[in-house]
């Protein structure tokens, strides 16, 4: 299960994701699943408007949304930090062609963990990206997420980059595989 | 079509694929697709890729996604796809009617000293497309079969994936552009119009 770390008892920041896309026009939804992002993921898989692809890697996201903007429609990448590691060489793309990438990344490895496999590269996700030109910003209460996902896809589709907001265990909470 | 070992040209088979385009959009990989696509001339509706092996066929779905009434021309290479080739079980499950992807498989990577490919040891593409669900595949190495080849990536209804066993000499290059920003506002504005560059 999922717990919240950071106090926040009512959470409907996935709602507040979901609408922000709605608002500014995204039409290719690309995922590889996190159980952060499972409500924001349903919301988009009941969206007419909305297509949702899922990946058997990240990377294929990053190149998916190249086509997209190509095509005219508007794209994000949803992802585990994790998935990070998996896109670093194909990050060239959005960097080469000036392309709007905007990616929701969810946090493992950081507030609270569990898993210690999860933290090397949870640790490494915000370098990792920064490392390949994309702008980061953090969300780690209820409070941030409306301001940071807006400002990533603000920076994405008026600047014409990668840019991604890391959503932090604080606020999704950490998986507890049963031990409290 | 033929070179002098007996297999397929594959400048000669992407001349052939190209000629009377109409609104087609061409994505090719890096290196030789990049290459075969700009000798046949350079055109606003190619992205030639200069980076990001094993995406050429990713860049394709969600161009083919986001233009639904145009048909959507991968060329790549077989070291290219073994990289992506996860993709393929992400577009046979996506299933766009207008994507179609031809391998140029000549069994070597051929910007890197012609090392061979695991399709040189029997891995058959046209298998793990077809496995992952693409219905429509093919894999062709004799000149007569090219005509079919042709029309089933241009017309066929899609998602076709087909594989051209092609001769592995290593021609002239002929290079694109390599300004990334130019391949894509080009390629926008031949699609969406002058006010692409305004969005």
């Amino acid at each position: 299960m999922l717990r919240p770390l950071g106090g926040e008892t009512v959470n409907d920041w996935p709602e507040t994701i979901f609408a922000l896309l709605c608002r500014h026009r995204i039409r290719q939804v690309a995922l590889v699943p996190d159980a952060g992002h499972a409500r924001l993921i349903r919301l988009c898989l009941a969206e007419p408007s909305m297509r949702v692809i899922t990946l058997t890697t990240e990377e294929e996201g990053v190149a998916l949304m190249l086509g997209a903007w190509l095509g005219g429609q508007r794209a994000v990448l949803l992802m585990q930090s994790s998935g990070v590691g998996n896109c670093v060489n194909m990050l060239s793309l959005g960097v080469l062609h000036r392309t709007p990438m905007p990616m929701l990344v969810t946090m493992r490895g950081d507030y609270g963990e569990f898993n210690p496999a999860q933290v090397p590269m949870g640790q490494a996700t915000e370098t990792v990206l920064k490392a390949m030109g994309t702008l980061v910003n953090r969300a780690d209460t209820a409070a941030d997420i409306g301001p940071a996902v807006e400002a990533t896809l603000k920076f994405a589709f008026h600047t014409y980059r990668p840019a991604a907001t890391l959503i932090g265990q604080r606020l999704i909470g950490a998986k507890t595989f049963g031990k409290e | 079509m033929l070179a002098a070992s007996g297999k397929l040209d594959r400048r000669e088979l992407v001349r052939a694929l190209l000629q009377d385009r109409g609104d087609m959009a061409v994505v090719a990989g890096l290196g030789a697709p990049a290459w075969d696509v700009t000798a046949v001339g350079d055109h606003p509706l190619n992205l030639p890729l200069w980076g990001g092996m094993g995406g050429a066929a990713m860049v394709g779905l969600g161009l083919a996604l986001a233009q639904p009434a145009r048909r959507v021309l991968v060329i790549t290479g077989d070291g290219e796809m073994l990289m992506g080739i996860g993709s393929l079980a992400t577009i046979a499950v996506q299933a766009p009617a207008n994507l179609a992807i031809l391998v140029q498989d000549n069994e070597h990577y051929g910007e890197t000293g012609m090392q061979e490919t695991a399709t040189r040891h029997g891995v058959d593409l046209a298998a793990m497309a077809a496995g992952a669900g693409i219905r429509h595949t093919m894999t062709v190495r004799e000149a007569a079969e090219l005509p079919a080849l042709i029309d089933a990536l241009r017309r066929g209804p899609g998602p076709v994936f087909a594989v051209a066993k092609v001769d592995a000499g290593n021609l002239p290059l002929v290079l694109p552009p390599r300004e990334g920003a130019l391949l894509q506002a080009r390629m926008r504005e031949a699609i969406l119009g002058p006010g692409a560059a305004l969005e």
